[in-house]
């Protein structure tokens, strides 16, 4: 009986471990065919900018053969946009602005989210939606009354007026994306800060800043992307070429009338999304670790 | 150091709900005071108070015969130590130690000397380079209580310190919180829910329900001289049994009538003080370790038969649980050599000398 029963006892647990090997294959290789459909349909725009970028004008204007292959691959557009001083300068221009939004809007939102989310006050959570609800206002809408505002300051044209402008878009996310980061801290921890004699201040500069740094560097990331991407807002405020960031120059120098110089401006956008790439490339470790780990138990 | 006291002490939150219902505690210098009791009795509260960590709604604290009321944490000279450790997470030992310090503007070579004196104290000068991710859950409650330390404060605050340790831990770290209070003596409030913990600690055990005091006194005198029920069931464990009974006068004696028909003579020593009583219902305390195997030998032992329900063999005793009519579970303590089992009936003796004889209505012990 023993010897009949065994066996059968063993198959059914043999058949079980099987089934859940099957199931696992097939999730693996959803998985797997899933994130590769994304991949390519992420990358092929990248890809054909880069292609295009590599080709010569006339190979471009080309309609026989295949269009994602080159054959004749040059840098002549790379080389086109580098040599150009005014591509030069929309390239500083953009670096200049977006410094200093991310400069800018770290300097409102850290001790707006930290008064925000530490020292309770009559309001403060009122306060705290209300910073969240001005994000939802799009720039489309809010790029006619700003206009008004910074051509009352004397900063249309003028790369200053869009350092002004920016941190409308970036503030109130950063403050929000930080509110919840800093609400994320354990109160013991500043308990502990204000009883071993820390001040506010000290308390925000040597305890929460330095733990909330994945936050601070996640909020820095979104203001660096909003900023180096911003198009709306130059279109509307910047109408001269030597105050022009990126965005802005690349197309109204590279597109004239209906003669697009789709080379040049595919590398120029390539060399646009760099910055971005390296940024992100650096920062994700940051970004993705948990530095509270150890701060309580747990 | 210092000594602590509350006047009046209220906390009442928004809504109207008191945490705290106005107390009044003298905390000696060098005492070592644990507020103990059951969730929600306002023993974190007082002590957050102390702290300066909550406002007070009314009354007064002071700290060395000042008034802290309206001084911040920070300069009521306090070192507190938290449940969940509140460790700062980027610093090293050394530098969550020196923080306070630092703060301070102490000079660097007395930061230096106090850190490692803290260390060597508490055994863990080899961990002062590591952040507190890589410590033990032990390891980080040393270093919270060196931030203490090294302070050199008044008053040291414990808050619930060992509730995140395993219970093995938990048993070590409590020697060697005596251990420190021993060597540096500060001046120390300790709150716990566990009732083990304030005997074992205590010079004097504040116990807490419902927003007030109901005793205070060193832990001797809390388990063999409850004031309360509340007391007489919440220190000791297992806890005190309580019995409803029925003062009888009988021919010059007392005797205590439980359900079932048992009939115990209360001991001629404490019959004068329940005489005024005869005839009254009380509730009948004693504990598991006064309820034992049959015994002879002293006149205030009486024995009763029970039938019990569950056996619980502990090794070095075996805990017998049973009920009486209106009764909830009961427990005896017995020699683990005695032969016990559920459903078979079983004689018991209970030692009246240390029994405790309690108003239903209000409580107090008689």
């Amino acid at each position: 009986m023993s010897a009949t029963a065994a066996p059968r006892a063993g198959h059914g647990l043999f058949h079980k471990a099987g089934s859940l090997r099957a199931e696992r294959r097939w999730a693996l290789w959803s998985a797997y065919v899933s994130l590769v459909i994304a991949a390519i349909v992420m990358l092929a725009p990248p890809f054909y900018m880069l292609i295009t970028a590599l080709k010569t004008s006339a190979e471009i204007a080309d309609l026989n053969g295949n269009p994602w292959i080159v054959r004749d691959p040059t840098l002549e557009n790379f080389a086109a946009i580098l040599g150009n001083e005014m591509f030069r300068g929309f390239f500083w221009n953009s670096i200049l602005v977006t410094l200093l939004v991310v400069v800018v809007t770290m300097l409102i939102s850290i001790p707006a989210a930290f008064a925000l989310s530490r020292m309770r006050f009559w309001g403060s959570q009122w306060l705290a939606t209300g910073v969240f609800l001005t994000y939802l206002v799009p720039d489309t809408l809010l790029f006619i009354p700003l206009y008004q505002i910074v051509g009352g300051l004397g900063l249309l044209n003028s790369i200053w007026g869009l350092v002004l402008v920016y941190p409308t878009l970036t503030v109130p996310f950063c403050t929000w994306i930080m509110i919840g980061y800093f609400a994320s801290i354990p109160k013991e921890l500043d308990e502990a800060a204000l009883i071993d004699g820390a001040g506010w201040l000290q308390m925000l500069w040597r305890i929460f800043i330095p733990v909330a740094l994945p936050g601070i560097i996640a909020a820095t990331i979104f203001a660096f992307t909003v900023s180096w991407a911003a198009f709306v807002y130059p279109t509307a405020f910047i109408t001269r070429p030597d105050e022009m960031p990126l965005t802005i120059g690349v197309v109204s120098q590279l597109i004239r009338g209906d003669t697009f110089a789709w080379g040049q401006l595919m590398a120029g956008a390539l060399l646009a999304a760099l910055p971005p790439v390296v940024v992100y490339a650096f920062l994700m470790d940051y970004y993705v670790a948990g530095l509270t780990a150890g701060a309580t138990k747990g | 150091m210092a000594q602590v006291t509350l006047r009046r002490l209220v906390k009442e939150y928004e809504g109207g709900v008191q945490a705290v219902k106005g107390i009044d505690l003298e905390i000696a210098d060098h005492e070592f005071v644990v507020l103990v009791g059951p969730s929600g009795c306002g023993k974190s509260t007082t002590l957050r108070m102390i702290a300066g960590l909550e406002d007070i709604t009314g009354g007064e604290i002071s700290i060395g015969g000042t008034v802290v009321n309206d001084i911040p944490p920070r300069d009521r000279d306090i070192a507190m130590v938290f449940q969940n450790y509140a460790l700062y997470p980027h610093m090293t030992v050394f530098d969550n130690m020196a923080f306070g310090l630092t703060l301070r503007k102490f000079r660097k070579d007395e930061i230096q000397r106090r850190v490692m004196e803290a260390a060597r104290i508490l055994d863990i000068t080899q961990l002062l380079d590591r952040k507190p991710k890589a410590l033990s859950g032990g390891q980080r409650q040393r270093v919270a209580m060196g931030r203490a330390i090294v302070r050199d404060p008044k008053v040291f605050l414990f808050d619930e310190p060992l509730s995140n340790l395993d219970a093995k831990l938990r048993v070590q770290m409590r020697t060697e919180i005596k251990k420190v209070h021993q060597t540096v003596r500060t001046t120390t409030v300790y709150v716990t829910h566990d009732q083990v913990e304030a005997m074992t600690l205590a010079d004097r055990v504040v116990v807490m329900n419902g927003g007030i005091i109901e005793q205070v006194g060193p832990p001797q005198e809390l388990y063999h001289r409850p004031a309360t029920r509340f007391v007489a069931g919440f220190i000791g464990s297992p806890a005190m049994n309580f019995i409803p009974a029925r003062i009888e006068p009988a021919s010059g004696a007392l005797n205590l009538r439980l359900p079932g028909d048992i009939l115990l003579p209360i001991p001629a020593e404490r019959s004068d003080r329940y005489r005024a009583q005869g005839g009254r219902e009380v509730l009948f305390g004693i504990r598991p370790e006064h309820l034992t195997e049959t015994r002879q030998g002293r006149a205030t032992y009486a024995d009763l038969e029970v039938v019990p329900e569950v056996i619980e063999p502990m090794g070095m005793e075996t805990l017998v649980h049973f009920h009486m009519d209106g009764t909830r579970d009961l427990c005896a303590r017995l020699d683990p050599t005695i032969p016990a089992a559920p459903g078979q009936p079983l004689r018991l003796t209970a030692d009246l000398a240390n029994m405790h004889l309690l108003d239903p209505q209000s409580g107090r012990v008689l």
